[in-house]
């Protein structure tokens, strides 16, 4: 029993140090970046120093006011672009959840083995001809492409279908009708306010991933004035990297990385009940 | 009593009809677009636009004598490197959170922070790190300080160094979700399994290798496929930190970097026929994730009852 005790108690302390060291490792990355973007480039250049410095407004400032990196710009566009792709996306994926889940039609089996055929198909493969088509339609360098695909999502589909498996009893729906409620009617005021917990998760997740976007939005976009965050950071590692004030430099990161680190922190408890949400039928 | 049924499956259509009409559109269009164009000679040289013309396959057929192939096995480097630590560390974790024997401190504490890299923009951190790690970066400082290293390492002038980079912050944005995965397919173990295994003196390796680990294969081997599915789309970071040259000597160019920098010089063939070798392997994939997700054999029984009939007949033959 004693030895048992001892074993355990080993254990106990070996899994406390290992989340240490891995919390360390998923953490320091990111001290190092506030650290750095808060001392001005003499500094950085006599080598890192742990403590904070006295450049960190500077620095913003600078980021703010440099024309040929137009970061705040920058993150407007994304917040333009994650936002309607967010709506967009929980949106519509709904209303298709909803439209193969209460509905008997011919299609259904049909249309529902399509969505969970391409479930997990990378958009990647389609680029090419994606990429000609809107060149076609007048939409390359716009934002729009980078948005309105959003509405055939077909993992958020099956997130948003599986949870109506599990909360929206059919008979709510026919006590609506009966009440004489038209169908877009009852989607619009009964079901989508029983689906907000899953919409509310999805949305996070899908503006976070638009947000992170960089191979789409590299294609697309063009001029300066309609860069998202990720391919300015990508248009400043490509340019003249080691002449840059690397005060500034940290800082562009920062201003990247650190809007979404805030919002995950407030929401973190949510968000991390809502990764498996979605995941494989047990 | 008769009831007047009245036909709803119309509005079936209408509402499911948006997501289909932009499908159609943004993905299926560009699709057959793109298999289209990978049977032609279809380039631009400098100014000059080359082609279309109609030459059947030779575009697959170069892309076999290029280096897409070293490419391919790059990916899977690449991959590999993040994967393997990625699922041990996450199987352990996803013990140790699930074992209340443990008695484990700040259990919500940790995990919001292994899950926090996993929502960080991969060109960014991508950034990040290569302005971490060269030469003349914090790392560099901070090893030198210590005195573990006289001269600074050149991580991303070796092979080893950048696909090691690579890994780590693959490994990095991604442990965190796999572990909280499989602590939800831990959870969902029936408690008296596991208490029937300990008053039988089971203890916790025995209890993980015979209990644990058959019980959440479905789950690992989901993880498994969408992560191969996740490592072919393999961009942002390689691309970030070798700033699109794979460099050193391309030894971590993956596909989709080929991909995208022959869509970047218009070279619309090529483009096409490896677009559809991705395409082949991704179906291949997607085929898998159907069947798991679709799965109406959850416990292998039926299977395993095939299997016998199949054993049976052929004994008697």
């Amino acid at each position: 029993m004693m030895k048992d005790k001892t074993a355990s108690r080993i254990r106990s302390i070996v899994a406390h140090v290992v989340l240490i060291i891995l919390s360390f490792m998923c953490l320091f990355f990111f001290y190092v970046l506030i650290v750095n973007a808060s001392h001005s480039h003499a500094e950085l250049q006599k080598g890192f120093s742990a403590l904070p410095g006295k450049y960190f407004w500077k620095n913003l400032m600078n980021v703010a006011n440099d024309g040929s990196f137009p970061m705040f710009r920058g993150i407007l566009n994304s917040i333009i672009v994650s936002g309607c792709s967010a709506v967009l996306c929980t949106y519509f994926s709904s209303l298709t959840a909803y439209g193969l889940y209460a509905y008997d039609f011919k299609a259904r089996n049909v249309a529902f083995t399509f969505i969970m055929a391409i479930l997990v198909m990378p958009t990647q493969v389609t680029a090419m001809g994606f990429l000609r088509l809107i060149t076609k339609m007048g939409l390359y360098d716009s934002l729009l492409p980078l948005i309105i695909p959003s509405v055939a999502s077909p993992a958020v589909f099956y997130f948003m279908y599986s949870y109506l498996q599990s909360s929206l009893p059919m008979s709510l729906v026919e006590a609506a009708r009966i009440d004489g409620s038209g169908e877009f009617r009852t989607f619009n005021s009964i079901v989508l306010p029983i689906m907000k917990p899953a919409i509310a998760v999805q949305a996070i997740f899908t503006f976070v991933g638009s947000w992170n976007n960089y191979f789409v939005p590299a294609l697309v976009i063009q001029s300066k004035s309609k860069m998202t965050v990720p391919i300015l950071i990508a248009t400043l590692r490509g340019a003249d990297y080691m002449n840059f004030d690397m005060g500034k430099i940290y800082m562009m990161i920062t201003v990247a990385i650190v809007p979404i680190i805030i919002v995950y922190l407030l929401l973190s408890k949510f968000i991390i009940a809502g990764v498996t949400l979605g995941g494989v039928k047990e | 009593m008769k009831k007047k049924s009245v036909n709803y499956g119309k509005w079936g259509y209408i509402f499911i009809l948006p997501f289909f009409v932009i499908y159609f559109i943004f993905s299926l269009i560009p699709l057959f677009d793109t298999v289209r164009y990978s049977f032609f000679e279809y380039f631009r040289s400098g100014i000059k636009q080359i082609g279309p013309n109609f030459i059947g396959l030779a575009n697959y057929v170069s892309l076999l004598h290029s280096d897409m192939l070293k490419y391919g096995l790059n990916t899977l480097i690449l991959w590999v490197i993040g994967f393997v630590p990625q699922i041990v560390v996450a199987l352990v974790l996803a013990c140790w959170f699930t074992d209340a024997r443990l008695k484990l401190h700040g259990k919500q504490f940790f995990k919001v922070v292994i899950y926090l890299p996993n929502l960080i923009m991969a060109s960014a951190f991508a950034l990040l790190f290569f302005t971490m790690f060269s030469t003349n970066g914090p790392v560099n400082s901070i090893l030198c300080s210590l005195g573990w290293i006289k001269e600074p390492i050149d991580f991303l002038g070796s092979v080893l160094g950048t696909r090691s980079l690579v890994g780590f912050m693959n490994f990095l944005m991604w442990f965190g979700n796999t572990t909280i995965m499989l602590m939800a397919a831990v959870m969902g173990i029936s408690m008296d399994i596991f208490e029937a295994s300990d008053l039988d003196g089971c203890n916790s390796i025995q209890r993980f290798v015979y209990i644990t680990l058959p019980l959440i294969r479905p789950i690992l081997s989901y993880t498994l496929i969408t992560s191969i599915i996740g490592g072919l789309q393999m961009f942002d970071v390689p691309q970030i930190l070798t700033n699109g040259q794979g460099n050193p000597d391309r030894t971590s160019m993956t596909l989709i970097m080929f991909l995208n920098s022959h869509l970047k010089s218009k070279n619309y063939g090529m483009a096409g026929a490896l677009s559809v070798y991705l395409f082949i392997i991704s179906a291949i994939l997607c085929f898998f994730v159907y069947r798991m997700t679709n799965d109406n054999d959850p416990d292998g029984s039926k299977k395993a009852a095939k299997k016998r009939a199949r054993a049976e007949r052929r004994k008697t033959k």
